[in-house]
């Protein structure tokens, strides 16, 4: 073997080992996780948003032809956010605007992530993943108002577009 | 002329021909798709359909068309010239001809209820969105009609090795084996997909199909797909661009080596198109992104192999210096036009490898999952160094094959930098757009580019219309291409002679060792599948998913319901 292959080999070598050292540091040092396989929730049919504790929610987010349910979510700033996704009929996905909350809602399991939403404003949910017809219309929002904070929990619009 | 050669060999010619003449007639379809999709997005079409065609019937006729049946149709021509080439083994006709039939068929029967807006699922046909079970059957035939020719080659090879027991396997054979050892594995879990959960499920034989179970074996099948389409490619830039430049092959072993790795590694990666998915366990997901990680080791030899053998030719013509040898590159030579084919694919293909090590990488996938990024991803792969590949070969088997002469030869070799400016725009604007968060497979033109909406996204939309700006030059480019293989399939015909397959000699000879046999190498690979697959197979067949009823793209009733 060439030097230069020698060379070429343990730079590619090496580069990817860098990242990956990198990619490790973000999962253990950053914390950003990976949806992983949930077994404690069964799928649900309902949307819903319950409070846990001070600015703690857990939102059970439906993802269906076309639209989520609850379409509209408001919560207060700092809210920190147990998001369960279902899917009631076809493969749909979820994507917050603004965030690293990236999910795909597969019909027959349920989808896990835990983030918080810091800044008032609207942050819409979109559909990423075809799902018939509609899809290009299917988009939710969770909106962190002051005003939520005021509510003895979180204000629900269910159903709405 | 020996014996098993092309010239003397009618069926063979003919059937290759056939091959390439019906995937590029088809390859029309899926290009005309491909321009009208930027076109909708960029809401310069503001319509759910255009000319009787839907957007989503129409981009599961782009990813069909141009990724399943142009790619594995322009394959198995290659495989046949380069086997019949390079071992000169007879072939029975009468298995071939049953191949090619049943490839034939399977694509009309799973292009028909395409057309007939009954199978809008997309080429990754996620249940429980449910097509007719013609789609179903003909891509199983389709698939199945692409094993037989592999089996034949084996066959061919192992009577080769008898025959030649102190000689290396040419490298191009060496290249079309592990292509199809890469496509026989990663097509086993898609026949069980189709035959055993789908095809049932869509004639109503069984009532539900488990989701999580049908995408992870799709994955499995989608990601060594990739390499299946690129290995091809890899063959042109190691055996036949050297000699077009004047120079030899820089390493026959890393070559050897490399579609070697592609075996072992290509596999045993497929959840990293997973990684957002319920269902399985993230440690899982991980073990898959690190061997996604390796495979991009054969990557990098490529790489370097082909600028090196490219430096070695450039300086055989007299370039100096640093970077002076660059000028001495046959850039636009109408001859030596695989050139021209070649060289904007390995440039594409710097921004497709990292792009990709991005998207392998766990955690930043967050960032881009399902998002415009991926497409502007992959069409710096597949719709850069493959596709202009598999463009270029199709003329080269037209010319070899059928006698004719290259027609409109200056335009011909424009193709494939307007195509790579092309790609280039559009990914750009794809990828920023995709960082922005807008959403692939999304007919943009009803909602996120439409002022109208409340859905409208001010900030995507500058990259939006980049985008469009590429994929209109994109499709500029394939215009001017169907127009060369047109105007040269309908020349008339010269006498056939043998065909000049341009075939690189090695720099330096070194002892092969294990990269002589491809034994070891499967073993291995099968190792790393059963590591990889075994565990989350268990997992996802434990039963936590509640198996689901079919539905069609137009209801949210289940269909019978």
């Amino acid at each position: 073997m060439e030097r230069s292959e020698k060379l070429i080999l343990v730079v590619s070598g090496t580069l990817m080992g860098v990242f990956l050292l990198l990619l490790v540091y973000s999962g253990l040092g950053l914390g950003v996780v990976v949806p992983t396989c949930i077994t404690d929730v069964r799928p649900f049919t309902q949307g819903r948003v319950e409070q846990r504790g001070p600015r703690q929610y857990d939102v059970y987010l439906v993802s269906r032809m076309w639209f989520f349910d609850p379409g509209e979510i408001r919560l207060p700033p700092g809210s920190e956010v147990n998001l369960y996704l279902s899917a009631l009929d076809v493969t749909h996905g979820a994507y917050i605007e603004g965030t690293n909350v990236n999910l795909m809602a597969v019909p027959g399991s349920v989808n896990f992530a835990r983030f918080r939403l810091e800044g008032e404003g609207v942050y819409r949910v979109l559909c990423h993943e075809y799902c018939g017809l509609g899809h290009q219309n299917m988009a939710g929002k969770i909106i962190i108002t002051r005003e939520a904070a005021a509510a003895p929990g979180a204000e629900l619009v269910a159903g709405a577009r | 002329m020996q014996q098993g050669s092309f010239a003397v060999d009618r069926t063979h010619r003919w059937a290759a021909l056939a091959l390439v003449i019906v995937a590029t007639t088809l390859l029309v379809l899926g290009i005309y798709h491909g321009l009208l999709q930027v076109l909708y997005r960029a809401g310069w079409i503001r319509a759910a359909s255009f000319l009787g065609l839907e957007y989503y019937q129409g981009l599961t006729l782009h990813g069909v068309v141009n990724a399943i049946v142009y790619t594995t149709f322009f394959e198995v021509a290659f495989g046949y010239v380069v086997v019949k080439h390079f071992l000169r083994i007879p072939l029975d006709s009468r298995i071939t001809v049953l191949a090619v039939a049943m490839m034939l068929v399977g694509t009309v029967m799973a292009a028909v209820p395409i057309l007939a807006g009954k199978a809008s699922v997309l080429y990754t046909f996620y249940p429980p969105l449910k097509a007719s079970p013609w789609f179903y059957v003909g891509a199983s035939l389709l698939v199945v009609g692409s094993w037989i020719p592999f089996f034949q080659w084996i066959a061919a090879y192992l009577q080769w090795r008898r025959l030649h027991p102190d000689q290396d396997t040419p490298l191009a054979v060496v290249g079309i084996l592990s292509t199809f050892t890469v496509w026989l594995i990663a097509t086993i879990p898609l026949a069980v997909e189709v035959l055993v959960l789908l095809l049932p499920w869509s004639l109503g034989w069984t009532a539900s199909v488990d989701v999580v179970l049908a995408r992870t074996l799709f994955w499995f099948f989608g990601h060594p797909l990739v390499y299946f389409w690129l290995l091809p490619a890899y063959v042109m830039y190691y055996v036949m661009v050297p000699p077009l430049v004047g120079g030899k092959l820089f390493s026959d072993k890393a070559a050897r080596l490399a579609f070697l790795l592609f075996i072992v590694f290509s596999a045993p990666v497929g959840l990293h198109h997973q990684y957002a998915d319920p269902g399985v366990s993230s440690s899982y997901k991980w073990l898959h992104g690190f061997f996604t990680f390796c495979v991009a080791i054969p990557s990098f030899i490529t790489a370097f192999t082909v600028a090196a053998s490219l430096e070695h030719g450039a300086r055989q013509n007299g370039g100096r210096g640093l970077f002076g040898w660059w000028a001495k590159l046959p850039y636009f030579d109408e001859q030596r036009y695989l050139f021209a084919y070649a060289f904007p694919g390995l440039v594409l293909f710097l921004f497709g490898g990292i792009t990709g090590i991005v998207n392998a990488s766990v955690t930043m996938n967050n960032v881009v999952h399902n998002t415009a990024w991926i497409p502007g991803h992959f069409h710096t792969t597949l719709g850069g160094p493959v596709f202009l590949a598999f463009l270029g070969l199709s003329l080269w088997m037209l010319t070899e094959l059928g006698g004719k002469p290259l027609r409109l030869t200056r335009w011909n070799v424009a193709v494939p930098y307007v195509w790579a400016i092309g790609v280039v725009l559009f990914s750009i604007g794809l990828s920023v757009a995709g960082i922005l968060g807008e959403p692939r497979r999304t007919n943009m033109a009803l909602s996120y580019s439409n002022p109208d909406s409340p859905l409208f996204q001010p900030q995507w939309e500058i990259w939006t219309k980049l985008g469009a700006v590429g994929g209109i030059l994109m499709a500029a480019a394939m215009v001017i291409y169907f127009a060369v293989f047109f105007a040269t399939l309908f020349a008339p015909a010269q006498p056939v002679r043998e065909i000049r397959f341009p075939t690189a000699e090695a720099l330096r000879y070194e002892s092969l060792g294990v990269a002589r046999n491809f034994t070891p190498w499967v073993v291995v690979a099968v190792i790393f599948l059963v590591i990889a697959y075994v565990p989350p197979l268990i997992e996802v067949l434990g039963g936590s998913t509640v198996p689901s009823p079919p539905y069609q793209p137009f209801s949210p009733v289940p269909v019978g319901q």
